[in-house]
């Protein structure tokens, strides 16, 4: 059986190559949760390449509809990249308040951080209705399948994030910034970054690649 | 007949009396007894006074000891349900030869169907992240798993998917698919009945429970730890329990992701596998197979992982190679990965594409055949108890290795050519998941019950059971690989080839001895129930075992441990045992007892399960408001959850030292026995 080392040989190995370091225990509350969350996120993450990949594969399934560079407004994208980026920033913002326990800076983030999620949602529901109104919509073909499961899947998850949004600053405002609120704040900061990681990809694979073409 | 839509048809959505099967009297019969049983049990529970209790050491219990137990009652409850299927199926291929036997063909379609989804998600799955909840933190030498409430929540929405298919026995009806309802068929268009939306509904609800316990328990093995267990001191069963959960958190979402496409395309006219608009039936394939390889690991890794303990602890030795079985695991797992195609080599990808991963999945077999040895040099020169458990493991090993034989020699394209979809791979992968997983899980039921309970399991009605479920198994089954290679395929309702007619009288005998070793089982239970006082384990160590679930009292006192044990090597309980510190042991002066903060009930998981329920149900019937509701529900429970000022209640040290003390009483025998060894 292999030995500890004791508090001497330290100095003669300090990069630990010969001795194991003992575990020093259970990690605290905070960490714990948030190494959870991030297993979350990239399960998240997995299901998302699957609606990526199903895209890869049917993109050029058109059945005699249109190609992406046909229905596609870049203008409107670049807007609600930008919002949902800023976004990004606000709600950064928030977690920084949180942790100073300043409640009207963190109101005021998290509105902004909401206000700017409402209007990347408005655009994205406009689009959709738009391409269903001239015919385009999901049944149309394969492609369309792919294009709206995607990018909805994206925006089913920020309309969760809103809610969730809503949900803490109620709770911070009847509970305050109890450590528990804190951590779930941190995990809210956490999911709504991943959001924005995932539009990145959306953005390049659908819109900058499908435009193009 | 296209119906007019009345109000109730309006408010009900598709959901009318034509859903009751009133003309198929088996299904009916069926749903009937077990509406009854439940009925009854509700009534006795009510009557005696015991829905209290139940409600608050049970059914509200975030205790991770609870939960496992739960997970291995529902596993058990399925299999019977899942076995019924099973004897169903042998009887009516036994007789349906050259006739129609006794099941119509859209019934028999749906039992399959029922009988692997059952088998599967609600079977082999609960029993194993049951032995995983119950176990592992004990080994870690910690107090719960890092998220007890979302534990819970995991576990009931794990049942109300098994609810969910057992309702379409009465309401309705079930899939004709086979349990991974491969597209066209599966389409709308081919399968237009509520079947198929009862399956998927039930696994993408069971799937949540699912990822969530695997959230959990990634994150207990990695982040929660007692001080000085480092990865490389963990038993072996924490080892595959992390690899089996990274597994669940890699691969279910891919199942999570495959089946919503599936329901867009049921719901929403949507073209990702339909034949027409440039839908993708392969790519169908493709998904569910990336979730469906690493499945068949998520279940047997923890297995492995039982075995390790299970011959270990009954050889009396350490195990034998503990870093090499480590890399296996973790070799396995990452490999698991890389070889789905297997599943389809009839796809006609090409040479080259099937060659890549018929050379991947027999790479596999080395780092198995690695574990095999590993376990066989074990017992090698130990001095060897063959009890119940250790039977299941040795019974394992003979088995599995023509399973993993069989699973090389489909590997092999050409070889599959010929064996797809025929009996041969029905015998496979039972083997494999019979002699895998199944074993194991009676091993570690056989195992970990007297911790559990308290009380050990009657080992002569085990080894009854033992005996009639291993020569079962190999009279079942060995049977269906000669059937395969005479040709016949899977999922038949009938035949009318002369030469398979004697294999399946043959399974169906077999059949019968796999029932007798289920009932021998039951009555196991039983009996052990009625001698508890005389089977009571007072030590907490049973087995003379070697890791910390050994080192508290049976069952464990719903904190664990007093203290927080300090971990030294491998084996870490032995070396308690062995070592200077059973003087620690014997006469306690050591640290002052102190207030222990353990997590409060909570019903969170029931009622999110309810409305889980309600909406699948809905989703399922096409009744809109009543999905609205479930999702407000749902949502609702989970803020009433948040806004809970207290989350957790102390057990002051008096009590700590009260039950502590009590343990240590019991257990001072035991340490100056194990002294003088
Ligand atoms: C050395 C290890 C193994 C190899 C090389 C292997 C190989 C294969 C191959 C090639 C197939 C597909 C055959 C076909 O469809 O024609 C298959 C099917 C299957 N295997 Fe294995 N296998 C191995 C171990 C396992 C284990 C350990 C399990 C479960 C615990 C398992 C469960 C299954 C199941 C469930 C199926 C069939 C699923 C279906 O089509 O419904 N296999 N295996
Ligand atoms: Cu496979």
């Amino acid at each position: 059986m292999t030995m500890t080392a004791t508090l001497g040989h330290a100095h003669a190995d300090p990069h630990h190559i010969g001795r194991a370091t003992e575990h020093p225990g259970p990690a605290p509350k905070r960490i714990v949760t948030a190494y959870g969350f991030w297993v979350f996120l990239l399960s998240d993450i997995v299901m998302f390449s699957c609606f990526f990949a199903a895209y890869a594969v049917l993109v050029d399934q058109t059945a005699g509809g249109p190609k992406g560079s046909e229905i596609f407004e870049q203008r409107n994208v670049a807007i609600e990249t930008v919002c949902l980026l800023l976004s990004s920033f606000t709600c950064g913002m928030a977690g920084i308040a949180a942790d100073v326990r300043n409640r009207l800076w963190f109101y005021l983030a998290m509105a902004v951080t909401c206000v700017l999620g409402l209007i990347f949602l408005a655009i994205e529901f406009k689009e959709f209705a738009d391409l269903v109104a001239r015919g385009y919509g999901p049944s149309r073909s394969a492609f369309l399948t792919a294009f709206f499961s995607l990018v909805g899947c994206h925006g089913l998850h920020v309309s969760a994030g809103v809610l969730w949004l809503l949900t803490m600053m109620a709770q911070v405002f009847a509970k305050g910034f109890r450590a528990d609120v804190l951590r779930r704040m941190m995990c809210f900061a956490l999911f709504w970054h991943a959001l924005d990681i995932i539009w990145v990809g959306v953005f390049s694979v659908v819109y900058l690649l499908g435009g193009g073409a | 007949m296209p119906a007019v839509p009345t109000v109730e048809a309006t408010m009900l959505g598709k959901l009318d009396w034509s859903a009751i099967p009133l003309d198929q009297p088996i299904p009916l019969a069926a749903g009937g007894v077990v509406l009854l049983v439940i009925l009854g049990v509700l009534a006795w529970v009510v009557v005696k006074g015991h829905l209290p209790y139940l409600w608050h050491e049970w059914i509200t219990s975030v205790d991770h000891k609870r939960i496992g137990v739960m997970y291995i009652l529902l596993a058990s409850v399925m299999l019977l349900r899942g076995g019924s299927d099973a004897i169903m199926m042998r009887i009516q291929q036994a007789i349906a030869y050259q006739s129609q036997g006794y099941l119509p063909p859209e019934h028999y379609n749906q039992i399959f169907s029922a009988h692997g989804t059952i088998m599967i998600f609600f079977v082999a799955m609960p029993f194993v992240i049951g032995l995983m909840n119950l176990v592992v933190p004990l080994q870690l030498g910690v107090r719960d798993v890092a998220f007890p409430t979302l534990n819970s929540v995991g576990f009931w929405l794990t049942a109300t998917g098994a609810l969910l298919v057992n309702l379409s026995l009465v309401i309705g009806e079930f899939a004709r698919t086979g349990w991974l309802a491969f597209p066209p068929l599966s389409e709308l268009s081919y399968s237009p009945g509520v079947g198929v939306d009862y399956y998927a509904w039930s696994l993408q609800i069971s799937g949540v429970g699912t990822l969530v316990a695997g959230i959990n328990l990634v994150t207990t093995v990695l982040k929660l730890r007692t001080k000085g267990m480092n990865y490389l001191r963990m038993p072996m069963f924490c080892w595959t329990t992390l690899a089996s959960n990274l597994l669940i958190v890699a691969a279910f979402p891919i199942l999570t992701a495959t089946l919503a496409m599936l329901l867009l395309d049921r719901y929403l006219g949507f073209h990702f596998f339909t034949n027409e608009a440039g839908g993708n039936v392969m790519m169908f394939m493709n998904l569910i197979w990336a979730w469906g390889h690493p499945e068949v690991y998520i279940l047997v890794l923890p297995a492995f992982g039982v075995y390790s303990e299970v011959v270990s602890t009954f050889s009396s030795k350490p195990l034998f190679g503990y870093r090499s079985m480590v890399l296996a695991t973790m070799a396995i797992c990452i490999i698991s990965f890389m070889v789905w195609l297997h599943h389809f080599f009839t796809m006609g990808a090409g040479p080259d594409v099937n060659a890549i991963f018929g050379i991947a999945s027999m790479i596999i077999a080395v780092p198995t055949g690695v574990k095999i040895y590993n376990w066989l040099f074990t017992m090698y020169g130990g001095r060897i108890r063959f009890a119940t458990p250790m039977l299941w493991s040795v019974g394992f090993m003979v088995t599995f290795i023509i399973g993993g034989l069989t699973g090389v020699l489909v590997a092999v394209p050409p070889a599959d050519f010929m064996l797809h979809n025929s009996m041969f791979l029905v015998a496979h992968f039972h083997n494999v998941i019979i002699g895998g997983v199944l074993f194991a899980a009676f091993a570690g039921f056989e195992y970990w019950f007297p911790k559990a309970f308290g009380f050990r399991l009657d080992e002569r009605w085990g080894k009854v059971g033992f005996w009639f479920t291993f020569v079962g198994f190999w009279v079942t089954f060995m049977p269906l690989y000669i059937a395969g290679m005479l040709g016949m395929t899977r999922r038949m309702q009938h035949y009318d080839v002369a030469e398979w007619r004697p294999w399946m009288l043959v399974a169906a005998f077999g059949m019968l001895l796999l029932t007798i070793g289920v009932l021998a089982q039951v009555t196991q239970i039983v009996v052990s129930i009625r001698n508890r006082e005389a089977l009571r384990d007072r030590t907490g160590d049973p087995w003379d075992g070697r890791s910390l679930e050994w080192a508290t009292s049976s069952p464990p006192p719903v904190f664990n441990f007093a203290f927080d044990p300090d971990v030294r090597g491998e084996d870490a309980y032995w070396a308690l045992k062995h070592h200077a510190k059973q003087q620690q042991l014997e006469d306690h002066s050591g640290p002052e007892y102190q207030d222990i903060e353990m997590p409060k009930n909570s019903p969170t998981g029931f009622v999110c399960a309810f409305f889980a329920t309600v909406m699948g149900f809905a989703l399922i019937w096409h009744i809109w408001w009543m999905v609205i509701l479930g999702g407000v529900g749902a949502f609702a429970t989970f803020v009433v959850f948040a806004w809970r000022d207290h989350d957790e209640y102390v057990i002051p040290a008096a009590e700590v030292e009260r039950i502590d003390r009590i343990n240590i009483e019991e257990r001072r025998n035991l340490v100056s026995l194990a002294g003088t060894l």
